[in-house]
């Protein structure tokens, strides 16, 4: 039985996901045989978002679209971790948060066009967040400690 | 013939960040084509106004993870031009090494796990069978020596803690810069047949294409006049001067037409532009593959890419092993009002930042064009003309094409929607 795994990733600039791929440079052959992607845009088309162990998640919540899916990976999740400072604080992903009401005056045409929320939130604002892997990018070592926690929680090693 | 049909790609898959697409064709005519990215706004324009002229290189490497080094080095040459820092020869050896180390993890990561899919006919390099398996490994080991490269130079692929304005805070350790020569040198041959899976590749589309790259006399991407293929040459400074920006309503980026008409930037441009400056080893080895340029076809930025991670090995292995790395006296400052404008080329193509510095040395105003938003229009554009024509074949034939079509222009969307200005008509 392998670990069903999504990777899912919101507003940010995707460098968590980077470094999730330069981990699989020396443990690709191993998570092949203990990792099922089930939902991974970068590498895959098809992809479902069904009966997921672990969701792995990165990038803070900014729109009401997001908002909706982050629920949505939530409920089909039994784990969900946030990866990297955007999920897991809203940083650096949620400057405007911190604007001047000139400069959100500016910005606001394009907030209203493309359905943005008033704040730029981090994942535990919304839903329920098992475990957290800080960092900008998110830590390495970290990452993988919680990965193996899980790989073992689900008895697959 | 489909008179009347529509195709509709929500969230493009293997290209970096988000984007969906919508094409409709009538009467058997392509009515519309918009390519829509939907990465959500960080606003860096507005975020980064107020920063300290120090710190604003760290916070717009953020706005990409995979070319972060192309931001923050791109970022912190405005602002040394702002101030007139001249960095030293070490620096400047430095922030090449540190640039090539990112061309090889970034160009192998879009070539192996993003394209090779459609070459061997597979959704994805989680897929891959026996006889593929050794593709996987080689994409794995490529990009290692290209994160490593990074590593040794800036203390880490993904924005990098080293590299400041003016100066590295620590130099590269000497047993690990030998580790380094060694593993590039191992997957040189890796390389060499990725240059040829490209090149035998069948894809193929064609079409009058304007060409856009800064020419550097080494091809190392940082330093040097740009060059368009109507011969065009522009100082960095006045680059902004030929881009015309178009407000595309229904996308979260803005789009750039040079001097008036669609474009491209990237691997292809720089290689059609500037290919007899690559390194002795790289034009001796792959002199078969080399005579595909000048070239029209957009596949062969794919080709451009495979010969551009050679490149970058042939070059950081000399100069990794030519020079002796020694601490320099750090860098004064003199901290004035001033404006710079710094140009290199990112991995995707010529990125543009211009910075405005107030007497305190904080930031008044930061402009920046990237690559993807500078393919955008013509992106557009062949995909209507592919749509065009293959309207007798299947839909999912035509989707799949121009899935493929737009990977091959590699489009990064989390930096294309770092946001300028509002100016919504």
């Amino acid at each position: 039985m392998k670990l069903k795994v999504g990777l899912f990733s919101f507003t940010s600039d995707e460098g968590c996901s980077m470094i999730f791929l330069e981990l699989m440079n020396n443990h690709f052959f191993d998570w092949e045989k203990l990792i099922d992607f089930k939902y991974f845009k970068l590498l895959k088309s098809k992809g479902e978002i069904k009966d997921l162990d672990v969701a792995f998640v990165e990038g803070a919540i900014s729109t009401f679209k997001e908002e909706k899916r982050l629920k949505e990976i939530r409920k089909n999740s039994k784990k969900l971790v946030a990866i990297g400072s955007c999920a897991v604080n809203g940083s650096p992903s949620n400057q405007r948060n911190f604007f001047s009401d000139d400069t959100k005056k500016e910005i606001k045409m394009v907030m209203d066009n493309f359905g943005h929320r008033d704040k730029v939130s981090a994942l535990n604002e919304i839903v329920k967040v098992d475990d957290n892997v800080p960092g900008c990018p998110m830590e390495e070592d970290n990452f993988l400690e919680v990965l193996n926690k899980y790989l073992k929680e689900f008895k697959v090693i | 013939m489909h008179e009347d049909f529509e195709i509709s790609i929500e969230g493009l898959s293997k290209i970096e960040g988000h984007a969906s697409l919508d094409v409709k064709v009538r009467r058997g005519k392509v009515e519309n084509v918009k390519l829509k990215i939907s990465e959500s706004k960080r606003f860096y324009t507005q975020a980064i106004r107020g920063k300290t002229f120090q710190s604003v290189p760290q916070v717009v490497s953020r706005i990409c993870g995979t070319c972060s080094i192309a931001h923050l080095t791109c970022c912190t040459e405005a602002v040394e031009k702002a101030l007139n820092i001249e960095p030293s020869e070490q620096t400047a050896l430095l922030r090449k090494l540190m640039t090539y180390g990112m061309m090889i993890r970034d160009h192998a990561m879009h070539l192996y796990l993003f394209c090779l899919p459609d070459v061997f006919g597979k959704d994805s390099v989680l897929d891959f069978d026996e006889r593929q398996h050794e593709f996987v490994h080689h994409a794995f080991e490529v990009k290692k020596a290209g994160n490593d490269l990074s590593k040794l130079i800036g203390g880490r692929a993904i924005h990098p803690p080293y590299a400041q304005v003016g100066q590295f805070s620590h130099l590269p350790d000497k047993e690990e810069t030998k580790d380094v020569i060694k593993e590039l040198k191992i997957v040189r041959s890796n390389v060499f047949e990725l240059v040829r899976i490209f090149y035998d590749c069948p894809f193929s589309f064609r079409k009058k294409t304007r060409f856009v790259a800064l020419t550097t006399p080494d091809f190392s991407f940082l330093e040097g006049v740009i060059k368009s293929s109507q011969k065009t040459i522009i100082p960095e400074e006045h680059y902004w001067e030929h881009l015309h920006r178009v407000i595309i309503p229904y996308s979260q980026a803005a789009g750039y037409q040079f001097e008036g008409k669609d474009f491209m930037v990237g691997a292809l441009a720089r290689m059609n532009l500037n290919r007899e400056k690559l390194h002795k080893e790289t034009k001796r080895d792959l002199a078969k593959y080399l005579r595909m340029f000048p070239s029209e076809d957009i596949y062969h930025n794919n080709l451009a890419q495979a010969i551009e991670i050679m490149h970058c090995i042939d070059h950081s292995i000399e100069i990794l092993e030519s020079s002796d790395f020694k601490k320099e006296p750090d860098k004064k400052v003199k901290i004035k009002e001033g404006k710079g404008v710094g140009v290199i080329e990112a991995p995707r193509g010529t990125l543009y930042y211009a910075i405005d510095l107030d007497k305190d040395g904080k930031i008044l105003y930061g402009n920046l064009v990237i690559p993807t938003a500078q393919n955008q229009i013509k992106m557009e554009n062949d995909i209507r003309t592919l749509v065009s024509r293959n309207l007798d074949k299947d839909k999912n034939f035509i989707q799949y094409e121009i899935e493929k079509l737009i990977r091959a222009f590699d489009p990064c969307m989390t930096c294309a929607t770092h946001f300028l200005k509002v100016n919504w008509v």
